[in-house]
């Protein structure tokens, strides 16, 4: 029997395991939309096509899926750009299809026609234009391969509208052959070994993981092997919740907003194990300082990671569980051999007393800014009863800016996946899409987006989608109404010139939330921070929790862009 | 330093602008190059001529092979190679200079692919040396129009060394 290509799409879908796509209609995809309700497939309209590719980002962190994006051509494919260029920076698996116009038409500037293959190069892992609907399955199945395999990234598959009426035998391709495409996932076995002699025998070894690690499921290995050989371990914004947050082990993040023991174990290590990190240039700080001292074991499973910044003494290429299992391996042989916890004690007890002298923290003032009606909430103590209210149980996404720092520091991540922030892109509107995307895949778990009161604003039309969809998600405004980190940066950086970042200015955030149906709540006085949350937390339904907070509250510690990461700003 | 990659592709529409958006995008220079068919239907060769030092030129590999049309990237630097460049290039010729660009042609084992009464094109093939050293010397009767196809190499078969 013929199938149409978009039944042939839907099909593959349905063969994908793929159970909730993000979308937006539009006339070049209305034939896939005229199919959609003959499969078992939860199509949750968004309201922002940007929106639709950040709650397909935030269902793949969340669930460990691929997330899908399905959007017309055009001004629909083009308002999911910057949806794919976070999902591509985090090297999250995703697929997003674009309706194209006929192919006929294609290139004479017909209605709704964008280039967006050529636009979404640099940003995709890989894209395609199907010009012939025999070759739909198996670029659908390569979509979802390459998405998914290797450093997992967004496909793009742009779908002109006349393949999608066209006609053909429906065959699903068995397996996906490519040539031209074999990522690495075994490590060598050579390097593996040169790096458990280099990090056993060290004196001062340090674990440094990022995201790979959690794309990777490889959080147990890794925390075999820093317990069992008393290795600390920091993480990179994106790696929060590799290794569990409240372990004596944990440094907490490095980098610009890191704490103090994680940046001073990182000037002070002699042998470094990064782990599906990038040593991106929030993390290292001036380069020529990062880790003086220490030799590097770099496990990265994309080869361009490997030297692009920093010299590495063993790369290793490989997926970063298999490296991590490898390492658990030679390291056990070698468990008899030394009291391995022992050797390293010294150099632990260091990194703790770092922690103890300089301990996350926040001044509480109680008479601040009585007069001038500023907040006296402080934003820290919200994400510390956020973390109380849900005993770290809870996903919690973030916005950008000053919220997103606090959400990283003041939250312990003991899972994998419970973190969703933008970390390679620092897009502001991510949060709160991507916490819907994750509500559905956890209709049960307390989803909570940290937010500004100018982050929230990017993607506040979301509210009606979490609504109609039943999706209780959680949005705590932390409302300094300013754009609080870059006025932070103003004030430390510019003679206090606040240009253009103070917002307020604001709308009711508390009406707002009602128009769409959903609940709201304002808090003013810190006393009200536990009881109120506690209810809305109890609430099955949306709510905006918006919190007056101390409006020039600034993250501590910080490091100055291009300095090296023991010059730090503390409290 | 410069370096000669040979770099195996699919044939697919976009190959180009892929390989072309990796140079521009992450700031790399591309001297030259060059994009043909090859034995293998659906496989083009690109023979791409760039410079920097040895952390960019291990970028630029790794990046080229990151990309999932490329099937193969080869440093011809690294080993012996056959390098040519066809150039064709048009020069004043006016009847006292006639003899002596001959001449230099003869030398240089070009052709004469055209000629009118005040100028004469001349097609060259060679390594860079050779056509820049033709340039020089052509240069004093005044070149009017160059065009040059950007290097193709090609792994010699015996690797002495
Ligand atoms: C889409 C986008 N535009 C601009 C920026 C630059 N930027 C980074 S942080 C920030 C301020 C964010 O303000 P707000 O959401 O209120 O959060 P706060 O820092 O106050 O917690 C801005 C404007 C960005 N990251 N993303």
């Amino acid at each position: 029997m013929e199938l149409t290509g978009a039944d042939i799409l839907l099909e593959c879908l349905k063969r994908e395991g793929v159970d909730v796509v993000f979308g937006f209609p539009g006339g070049a995809v209305i034939d896939i939309y005229d199919a959609i309700p003959r499969y078992s497939l939860r199509h949750v309209l968004v309201r922002h096509e940007q929106g639709a590719v950040h709650a397909a980002d935030g269902y793949a962190r969340a669930s460990g899926k691929v997330g899908v994006a399905l959007v017309t051509s055009g001004p629909g494919a083009t308002n999911t750009v910057t949806g794919i260029a976070n999902a591509y920076c985090d090297s999250i698996p995703m697929v997003v299809i674009t309706g194209q116009v006929p192919t006929p038409l294609i290139g004479n500037d017909a209605f709704q026609e964008v280039d967006i293959v050529g636009i979404t190069r640099p940003c995709t892992k890989h894209n395609y234009l199907v010009k012939d609907v025999d070759q739909l399955a198996t670029v659908i199945r390569q979509a979802f391969y390459l998405a998914r395999s290797g450093r997992p990234g967004p496909v793009l598959v742009d779908l002109p509208k006349d393949v999608v009426q066209a006609k053909t035998k429906f065959v699903y391709p068995k397996s996906v052959k490519m040539r031209s495409y074999n990522p690495t996932i075994k490590p060598n076995k050579l390097q593996l070994k040169k790096a458990v002699d280099m990090f056993l025998d060290a004196k001062r070894p340090l674990f440094y993981v990022g995201g790979g690690v959690i794309s990777s499921n490889g959080s147990e290995e890794l925390s075999w092997l820093a317990r069992n050989l008393n290795i600390p371990v920091t993480a990179t914004l994106m790696g929060l919740g590799a290794f569990p947050g409240d372990d004596p082990l944990f440094l907490g993040m490095l980098g610009m907003h890191g704490t103090y023991a994680a940046n001073m174990g990182i000037n002070n290590c002699d042998v470094m194990i990064a782990v599906g990190a990038r040593f991106d240039d929030r993390v290292t700080g001036k380069l020529d300082a990062f880790a003086p001292e220490a030799k590097i074991v770099h496990v990265d499973i994309d080869p361009t990671s490997i030297r692009k910044n920093v010299r590495v003494d063993v790369p290793v290429v490989s997926d970063c569980l298999e490296a991590l299992k490898g390492f658990k391996e030679l390291a056990q042989a070698r468990l008899d051999e030394k009291d391995w916890k022992k050797v390293h004690q010294p150099w632990v007890d260091q990194v703790q007393g770092w922690k103890v002298e300089h301990p996350l923290t926040y001044k509480i003032d109680p008479e601040c800014n009585k007069d001038s009606g500023d907040g006296k909430i402080k934003p820290q103590f919200v994400v510390e009863t956020i973390y109380e209210l849900s005993k770290g149980d809870a996903i919690i996404a973030t916005e950008v800016g000053q919220n997103q720092m606090w959400a990283a520091q003041f939250y312990h991540y003991n899972k994998p996946r419970t973190l969703l922030t933008s970390g390679g892109l620092g897009t502001m509107g991510y949060g709160f899409p991507a916490a819907i995307g994750a509500q559905l895949a956890f209709p049960d778990k307390l989803v909570v987006d940290i937010a500004g009161d100018g982050s929230i604003q990017m993607n506040i039309q979301e509210l009606i989608t979490a609504v109609c969809n039943d999706l209780p998600v959680k949005i705590v405004i932390l409302n300094n109404t300013y754009l609080g980190m870059v006025r932070q940066w103003q004030e430390l950086f510019y003679a206090r010139n606040y240009c253009a970042t103070c917002m307020d200015a604001q709308p009711d955030f508390v009406a707002l939330a009602k128009a769409y149906g959903a609940e709201g709540y304002r808090i003013t006085e810190p006393e009200d921070v536990k009881p109120v949350l506690q209810e809305a937390f109890a609430l099955p339904k949306a709510c905006i929790i918006d919190v007056r907070v101390t409006k020039e509250e600034n993250v501590y510690p910080m490091v100055p862009a291009g300095a090296s990461l023991t010059e730090m700003l503390l409290v | 330093m410069r370096h000669v990659l040979s770099v195996l592709v699919e044939n697919e529409p976009g190959v180009l602008s892929r390989i072309s958006g990796l140079f521009s995008g992450r700031g790399f220079n591309i001297e030259t190059l060059n994009v043909g068919p090859t034995l293998e239907e659906g496989v083009s060769l690109m023979t791409i001529t760039t410079t920097g030092d040895n952390q960019i030129i291990e970028q630029i590999i790794k990046q080229l092979r990151k990309l999932i049309t490329v099937i193969k990237v080869v440093d011809l630097t690294e080993m012996q190679a056959v390098e040519r460049e066809m150039m064709l290039i048009k020069v004043n010729a006016e009847n006292g200079n006639r003899a002596e660009i001959l001449r230099t042609v003869d030398i240089f084992r070009c052709k004469v692919v055209d000629v009118a009464t005040t100028e004469m094109t001349i097609e060259v093939t060679g390594n860079q040396g050779k056509l820049c050293a033709l340039v020089n010397l052509l240069s004093r009767f005044g070149i009017k129009e160059i065009a040059r196809t950007g290097t193709v190499a090609l792994k010699r078969s015996m690797q002495l060394d």
